[in-house]
């Protein structure tokens, strides 16, 4: 029987999708997605009701999903990041059921552990060959890295791969391989490449992500951590890729030769490999262009699963080695917890990705954030959800200071002694308030649960309530 | 002490908030190019209640005023000075009339709000040959005057020259500028560099500037302000040695000699002057440095 | 102050706010958008009333839409509005 289907309708009918089943998908097409859309449409137009959804993050992208929600065909939703437009509505009370939210680390581990059974993965690969090896380093959709998808092809009872680009049997240098493959088919376009990758990932201009980075790359140095056999983890956005600049800087300047560089990988860190300052880079997303021609031609460049990258079941993960990691936030409170999840009206706006598993992992976590954006203080005395642990976080770095987790007393004598501004994380919290003038204090409602946030024990580490 | 001077787009309330944290020693609020002629209103409003209400911690505040030639200069100067800025900027200074006329126009203000007559003092932004050929008139021209500032982009448009990173074009005028001050016992402050990615062309263009005895330099970007800065501060082998100096005169009087020598040349009154304002400068910028 | 017809300051940038001044027969009339309505829309509405006090504006709609500005930021871009709204000679 060959495993290759006339259309995304006849794969669908021939995995066995019935009601009440739960269907996976990865999210490295990010906002480009159009896979759990045509996905979710052919299942409503073939009247299934009922379905869970098990995506490893939702985009705006995905939209047509709150309709499917309205409409029945989906009742839940296990995640690990959800962005704003669909977030409002979750907040808003859509879904009965409350939205399950897990971490990059632990979904892999619920799914291979068995606690999480999938029925029917439904994985875009940008390049497939008819038996489903399949890869995301080549095609015109190609997203490097597939790191989210292996153990939903693992474990789910039926694996569907959908592409683009098919090509002839077998493909070489496969990332999912067609032992686990039961369906192939082949769709005009399964993303929107402007969306998938960026071209190329621009350093911030703005003045005071540069001075937090130029704060945070000294007090990482200040750290000690900083020496031969160093590794990395920073993201792609404003002031975290402005860090990984300056920490190149100092790895050039003292001849350092670190291990490797972790996590959704940018040019920079590219560029860093390339000069010397990495062994290897550890790859679970790839963020632009430059990422996935490197992961493609670079050997150093390796792709690795979800799993092995923060799973906290696995036996070892290159998160459980890593050194220092630079993370964002939205709210952070005076016991340091950490908000990703929802913004200061409550809604929710995103979610845990890798933040919780690597804060938990690293030596140093390294917090980045302006003090205060648009009048809103990024101090709060208590996050509206604690989506990372503040035993979990040891700095929190702004353009006014630098506030220091009291765990880490040596932490902070090394930063004074390297006369970095360091301060109480309540002086920042006066220093805002002084700012944006005092503010009324908002109590969001608790009249009903809409998400779990389960910790990296898997137990329900906080609840988010609706608006 | 005005290492480093930062542009701020006078109708840009974000960049306003945070101007005072971006480490430059002066920020200078732009009310003229920086601003269309229908937001004049808008950024002359905007910077008055910034100026009554934040806190730009160290930075002088200086706020760049239109031109005399224009309709706007008197109700920005109405608007900015109650607010005690530490200096006013006027561009496009030809001589010393100009100068005065404004002056005046300060004098009559200062009275009308019921503020110490004097108190506002002028930085005069010299953008066009005449300006330059006038600039040791200008500098006297009042008591007001703590001074010179060469606007280069101007000035080359006005001499019909282009504007280079060598910048050959403007060093009579940098020259000029210099001693006018200088002979008027006034501060001078250099031209921005405009092009913010190249750090190493700005490092050899303030290097060269301060060669030339400037005080200083005007940044139209943040990102150059710690180069800028790092340039106009004195260097440790410099500290090093005016430490050496007033050590050695110390020396020498507990000796009871009367001249005094360091490493082979005579110690006199310019090298102790210039040792002494190394030292007050190095003072300063540890108070304000201390995390940069 | 009276208000002639209708005028605008400010932008929809973060840290801004656009106020737009209209003419209003009886008193005054505020309507107000804001990302932070739930920390700071009274304390903006309340500079807002203070502002239009002190310029002495008896009659007027405002319409306002923030994006997180600070209050000297909000008085500048109101007194700004009003003034353009009073100035007999850009009437629309």
């Amino acid at each position: 029987m060959s495993k290759l289907c006339s259309d995304l309708r006849q794969a669908i009918v021939s995995a066995g999708l019935r009601d009440g089943m739960t269907v996976s998908f990865h999210h490295h097409l990010r906002n480009g997605d159009y896979v759990l859309n045509m996905v979710l449409q052919e299942a409503a137009q073939l009247g299934i009701r009922d379905l869970t959804v098990n995506a490893s993050s939702l985009f705006d992208c995905h939209q047509p999903l709150i309709d499917h929600i309205r409409n029945g065909v989906v009742t839940g939703l296990i995640t690990d990041y959800v962005s704003a437009g669909i977030g409002r509505a979750i907040s808003g009370g859509i879904l009965k059921k409350p939205v399950t939210f897990l971490t990059h680390g632990t979904r892999p581990s619920n799914i291979l552990n068995g606690n999480h059974h999938i029925d029917i993965a439904f994985l875009a690969a940008p390049t497939s060959d008819c038996e489903g090896n399949c890869s995301g380093k080549y095609g015109p959709s190609a997203c490097g890295s597939l790191g989210y998808a292996f153990a939903d092809a693992q474990r789910a009872d039926r694996v569907v791969i959908i592409s683009d680009n098919l090509v002839e049997y077998p493909l070489p240098d496969p990332s999912i391989t067609e032992d686990l493959v039961d369906f192939v088919v082949k769709v005009e376009a399964i993303g929107n490449p402007a969306g998938i990758v960026s071209g190329t990932t621009q350093m911030p201009k703005d003045p005071i992500a540069l001075k937090i980075a130029d704060y945070a790359a000294q007090a990482i140095h200040a750290s000690g951590l900083v020496k031969d056999g160093f590794s990395f983890q920073t993201g792609a956005g404003g002031a975290s890729l402005a860090v990984a600049d300056h920490i190149k800087r100092i790895m050039l300047r003292e001849n350092i030769h670190g291990s490797y560089a972790l996590g959704g990988i940018t040019g920079y860190m590219v560029d860093m490999l390339e000069s010397g300052c990495f062994q290897a880079i550890q790859d679970v997303q790839c963020f632009d262009l430059e990422a996935v021609r490197s992961i493609r031609e670079n050997p150093k460049h390796i792709e690795i699963t979800a799993a092995q990258y923060a799973s906290p079941t696995a036996r070892s993960t290159a998160a459980s080695h890593l050194d220092v990691v630079v993370l964002g936030a939205t709210q952070i409170d005076t016991d340091f917890n950490i908000n990703v999840h929802t913004d200061s009206n409550n809604l929710i706006m995103g979610g845990s990705g890798g933040h919780t598993d690597v804060a938990a992992e690293a030596k140093l976590t390294v917090i980045v954030a302006p003090l205060s954006r648009a009048r809103m203080s990024i101090v709060v005395d208590r996050v509206f959800t604690v989506s990372t642990p503040g035993s979990d976080v040891d700095l929190l770095v702004t353009q006014y200071g630098i506030a220091v987790n009291p765990r880490r007393p040596e932490l902070k004598a090394a930063l004074e002694s390297a006369r970095l501004p360091v301060a109480d994380i309540q002086a920042l919290q006066r220093l805002a308030v002084s700012l944006n003038g005092p503010a009324k204090p908002f109590q969001p409602p608790k009249d009903h649960v809409v998400a779990q946030v389960f910790g990296r024990n898997n137990q329900v580490q906080d609840l988010i309530y609706g608006i | 002490m005005r290492r480093t001077m930062l542009f701020i787009p006078g109708n840009n309330p974000n960049m306003i908030v945070n101007g005072g944290l971006l480490g430059s020693d002066s920020l200078i609020f732009d009310l003229e190019d920086a601003v269309s002629p229908d937001e004049k209103d808008a950024a002359r409003e905007l910077v008055r209640n910034a100026l009554a209400t934040l806190d730009f911690g160290k930075c002088e505040r200086i706020v760049r005023i239109n031109s005399l030639d224009t309709p706007y200069w008197e109700e920005d100067l109405r608007s900015i000075l109650p607010l005690k800025p530490d200096a006013v900027m006027p561009p496009k200074v030809s001589g010393a009339e100009y100068i005065q006329t404004l002056d005046q126009a300060l004098t009559r203000l200062e009275a009308e709000l019921g503020l110490p007559q004097g108190q506002t003092r002028i930085l005069a932004l010299l953008e066009t040959a005449l300006g330059v050929e006038n600039a040791y008139a200008i500098a006297a021209a009042s008591p007001r005057m703590m001074g010179l500032f060469l606007g280069a982009e101007d000035l080359t448009a006005d001499l019909r020259c282009r504007r280079t990173k060598e910048s050959g074009e403007i060093l009579y005028a940098r020259g000029r500028l210099v001693c006018a001050a200088r002979a008027a016992g006034i501060e001078v402050y250099d031209t921005p560099f405009t092009d913010v990615r190249d750090l190493e062309g700005l490092e050899v263009d303030a290097a060269f500037a301060k060669g030339l005895g400037f005080s200083g330099k005007a940044c139209i970007s943040p990102a150059h302000i710690a180069t800028v800065n790092r340039v106009f501060s004195p260097s440790q082998a410099e500290i090093d040695y005016a430490r050496d100096v007033f050590a050695a005169i110390e020396e020498a009087k507990r000796q009871g000699k009367g001249a005094i020598s360091l490493r082979g040349k005579m110690i006199d009154a310019p090298i102790v002057q210039r040792a002494r304002l190394v030292l007050e400068a190095a003072a300063e910028i540890e108070g304000v440095d201390l995390h940069e | 102050m009276e208000i002639k017809h209708a005028a605008a300051a400010g932008t929809l940038e973060s840290s801004d706010i656009m106020v737009t001044v209209l003419p209003e027969t009886e008193g005054i009339r505020i309507s107000l958008t804001s990302s932070v309505e739930q920390y700071y829309g009274d304390s903006i509405r309340e500079t807002m009333t203070k502002v239009l006090e002190e310029l002495e504006v008896k009659n007027a709609h405002i319409e306002a839409v923030d994006h997180g500005a600070l209050d000297c930021t909000i008085r500048a871009r109101l007194t700004t509005a009003v003034r353009r709204a009073c100035r007999e000679e850009e009437a629309l």
